[in-house]
């Protein structure tokens, strides 16, 4: 087993690495024992802390509601982003400099802001211009917020999908003659799907993730609002936050294997021409949580595009 | 117009997220280095640590990372940092401490895949001219491997100068928390909310603009 940094170990080396377990293996038992050691002196490993988790209640009247709410909010911020960010997308490679700057505009401001900052804007924005009541407002303010980021981020994960199609496709729709609304809807964009859908699906954890800063800030009741009503009347901090955490991951990682297996399949069954987008092309903006990039020069533009 | 800015420490709250971001990348690029030596090194128990960290750390919400080093860390495990009694002073530390651990697991992956982009013939024609390990790694893979890093890197840095306004979640005074407090005390919804996306803007466009410049002229070209 070599690799770039490694060689096969010789005897030499095989000692070391032994040791070297033995060291990493007696710091991590420590560590371990130090935690377990501390809670419990805190009492949170009590049976009492835990058993709520073994019974319904704690279930139904918490935690499903809580889980409910943030997939709720994030197929919602979804099914809305998707549409705008492929116009957006769509109208960055526009022919027209007054459609494109503006679109490139827009898709690189809302990429630079915290989404933090444009959900905090839209609940009060809709405190003081709507009619929207105070119980259904922080749902509002959360897809709002979730909505005109990750449509930004969904736009330029469209142009990519659109650009890292081979450039003859374009041109041997034009040479039989099609117009430029008939290229882009019925050549390139239902090629360039095949090709997102690693992508998009990688975007959906993102956003998952980011309705956490709803329940936090904004007092939506979501999955990390409800561990604190539930963990304020059994007293359990540690085990709720891991309970919570592990529901979190679980999900995240459904979602994150669905991505790499649509990648896989897409590789393989090769219907489209384009190169597919890589879940990792958009790790670094899309899987950093509240997202990445700004100054689309390292955006996901400019990597995918290499990616043929 | 501007007399609402009476009051609040605009520039102030800023410096905080300036501060945050600046701490926060040099925490998360020593422990990002560290796991992601763990995760390309020969010793199995290591490279398991390192691969369920990233996994495990990278899939929960900052947010939750960031609340439960409050609730969690200092209510629970009695961790401070050195700042008992300073409640400000002790949530900015947690805060940093908390961006630190997610932000290292996308320092890891960024780290990691730039390592793997040297083909492996480089360090084996290395090492039959005979050099060590060490000069092996300074010397063939490190350099290459910094180049094609530039970018994701930089990715890393603008997203993490976006996630400190988590901080906010445990009272932290960032840009984010101050916004909040102005908005809705203040009439000046669009104005205030315009200051305070520019501000982030002007954080985050040159380090993209800078930085992208700088990995496009440092690429190996292969």
């Amino acid at each position: 087993m070599s690799s770039v940094l490694y060689d096969t170990p010789g005897p030499r080396a095989k000692q070391r690495n032994i040791l070297y377990t033995v060291v990493f293996a007696v710091l991590l038992v420590l560590l371990l024992w130090w935690v377990w050691q501390t809670m419990s002196d805190k009492g949170q490993l009590d049976w009492a802390k835990w058993s709520p988790f073994t019974e319904s209640q704690a279930w139904t009247t918490y935690l499903l509601p809580g889980l409910g709410n943030t997939l709720k909010a994030a197929a919602l911020a979804m099914v809305i982003a998707l549409p705008l960010g492929a116009v957006l997308g769509i109208a960055r490679l526009s022919d027209h400099r007054w459609v494109r700057v503006p679109a490139g505009v827009i898709v690189e401001f809302f990429r630079a802001i915290p989404v933090l900052l444009l959900m905090v804007f839209a609940n009060q924005f809709y405190s003081e211009s709507t009619q929207i009541s105070s119980d259904e407002r922080p749902l509002y303010a959360v897809v709002t917020g979730l909505v005109l980021y990750n449509a930004s981020v969904l736009a330029e994960i469209v142009r990519a999908g659109i650009l890292s199609l081979p450039k003859g496709q374009t041109e041997a729709a034009q040479a039989i003659g099609l117009r430029k609304t008939q290229v882009m809807s019925s050549i390139l964009l239902p090629q360039a799907v095949t090709v997102m859908l690693p992508a998009i699906v990688s975007q959906l954890v993102v956003i998952v993730k980011d309705t956490a800063l709803g329940g936090a800030m904004l007092n939506f009741t979501e999955l990390l609002n409800a561990r604190k009503t539930l963990a304020a009347n059994y007293a359990n901090v540690i085990p709720s936050f891991i309970v919570v955490a592990v529901i979190f991951i679980v999900l995240n990682f459904i979602l994150t294997s669905l991505a790499s297996w649509l990648e896989d399949r897409l590789r393989r069954g090769k219907k489209s021409t384009g190169a597919v987008l890589p879940t990792a092309a958009v790790a670094g903006t899309a899987a950093t949580g509240a997202g990445g990039a700004g100054g689309g020069v390292i955006g996901v533009g400019g990597d995918v595009g290499r990616e043929t | 117009m501007f007399d609402f800015l009476e009051g609040y420490d605009v520039l102030g709250a800023f410096w905080t997220t300036v501060q945050l971001t600046l701490l926060s990348a040099v925490g998360s690029l020593v422990w990002g280095t560290i796991l992601a030596g763990m995760r390309v090194s020969p010793v199995p128990l290591m490279r398991g640590f390192g691969t369920a960290y990233v996994n495990i750390v990278r899939n929960i919400p900052l947010t939750v990372i960031i609340v439960f080093t409050s609730l969690g860390l200092a209510n629970v495990f009695g961790v401070t940092l050195g700042a008992s009694g300073d409640f400000a002073t002790m949530f900015f530390r947690l805060a940093v401490l908390g961006l630190s651990a997610y932000t290292a697991t996308f320092v890891c992956e960024a780290l990691r895949s730039g390592i793997n982009t040297v083909p492996v013939g480089q360090a084996e024609a290395a090492r039959a001219i005979g050099l060590s390990f060490t000069q092996v790694l300074t010397l063939i893979v490190l350099p290459q491997a910094f180049r094609t890093v530039i970018g994701p890197l930089a990715n890393v840095l603008i997203a993490l100068t976006k996630n400190t306004t988590v901080a906010a979640a445990i009272g932290v005074a960032e840009a984010a928390a101050l916004m909040k407090t102005m908005i809705e005390n203040e009439a000046q919804l669009l104005l205030i909310a315009t200051i305070f996306a520019l501000g982030f803007v002007v954080l985050t466009l040159p380090t993209g603009l800078l930085l992208g410049w700088l990995s496009k002229r440092l690429a190996v070209k292969r």
